[in-house]
């Protein structure tokens, strides 16, 4: 009897562990699971979020709409790509000069516990004067990073400290929330700027 | 050993002469240029530094460390963007220079990563930086410190 009760635990244990290798199986690598990455993001207008801005507004998807908009991710503790990204985008902005005035520019941390409103708006202060710095509660940033199919993981570092594995593509927008293309880390500044150049005409094509 | 004394003290002269030399300095055939780093907010982030490393010889010479009064822990680390466009960073581990090759520490990829400031880093200044090769070889460069929103040696 209890022989067979053991048995009989050890084939339900089975079972479930089958069926939590499928479900993973499911989830992850089959027909359950995420879209392929590279998917584009959806439009600003069926995202849902809200954060603060580095100066204490209250922002949301809907404060992108009417302008186009350039986004992307990072946070205020990296040393490297984050920097780069921020002067990137300044170099940008000069070249674009008047035109640049036209646009939304949103650097959205993926680290709120560190970067609080107060450390976004001194960290944007050092770069072009468009930029601006959001962050918000956790859960709000990981809605903005499901609309922008952005992915973000906290690594712990050898100095006891993490870092912030993160996509660290430049998004653009048109005026009317559309998705019109990205520039990955890397591209030449020849090709970003008539990329942005192409979300701005955007703008002027809808108006008309 | 007085060499190199010699040679780091021309370095830093003549850096902060405003002078952009290459250091050349420890191992004789190891010659790095255009170093700089950007200016840090306080001493909570870790900072980056980038240069080229170049081996003027006819043997391989292998990184194995960084040295710095700056920071608590210099490393060599390596920024990675994958196919998704997701950016990692890890140690780079040692780094071997072939004869004639040279290795670039720039944005976005291989870089000096100074983690546990001693002090801010603040722009106009320089700092020294040792580069720690397995034959029991150092090199010292004078880092100058450029703006936070610096794109290279440049700016």
């Amino acid at each position: 009897m209890q022989r067979r009760a053991i048995l009989g635990y050890g084939a339900a244990g089975a079972g479930a562990v089958a069926l939590m290798l499928f479900v993973g199986w499911w989830q992850v690598d089959g027909p359950g699971g995420p879209e392929p990455i590279g998917q584009r993001p959806v439009a600003l207008t069926a995202m849902d979020f809200r954060l603060t801005d580095h100066e204490g507004n209250v922002v949301g998807p809907e404060t992108l709409i009417g302008r186009p908009t350039m986004a992307f991710f990072g946070f205020t503790y990296c040393p490297d790509v984050c920097p780069t990204t921020l002067s990137d985008i300044s170099g940008w902005l000069d070249d674009l000069g008047d035109e640049a005035d036209e646009m939304n520019v949103v650097f959205i941390t993926v680290d709120p516990e560190r970067d609080t409103v107060e450390t976004m708006a001194e960290y944007v202060g050092y770069f072009h004067p468009a930029i601006r710095g959001w962050t918000g509660p956790e859960e709000q940033i990981a809605r903005v990073a499901d609309g922008f199919r952005a992915t973000y993981v906290r690594v712990p570092t050898e100095s006891g400290d993490y870092t912030m594995n993160h996509t660290a593509s430049v998004f653009l927008f048109a005026a009317s929330g559309r998705f019109v293309t990205m520039i990955d880390y890397h591209e030449p500044r020849e090709f970003a700027v008539p990329k942005i150049r192409r979300a701005l005409e955007e703008e002027t094509e809808g108006a008309t | 050993m007085k060499k190199h004394i010699l040679t780091g003290t021309l370095t830093a002269l003549l850096t902060l002469g405003g002078l952009s030399v290459p250091a050349l300095a420890g191992p004789e055939d190891v010659v790095v240029e255009n170093a700089w780093s950007r200016a840090s907010i306080g001493m909570n982030r870790p900072g980056a530094a980038y240069m080229t490393i170049s081996n003027t010889g006819d043997e391989p010479v292998t990184l194995i460390g960084l040295a710095t009064p700056l920071a608590m822990m210099p490393e060599i680390h390596e920024t990675k963007t994958n196919a998704e466009g997701v950016s990692s960073m890890s140690p780079a581990g040692e780094i071997v220079i072939a004869p004639g090759e040279s290795i670039a520490l720039e944005p976005g990829g291989l870089h000096a990563m100074l983690m546990r400031l001693q002090e801010p880093m603040t722009e106009g200044d320089t700092f020294p930086l040792t580069l720690l090769f397995d034959d029991g070889g150092e090199v010292t460069v004078e880092v100058p410190i450029l703006s936070i929103a610096a794109r290279g040696p440049e700016d």
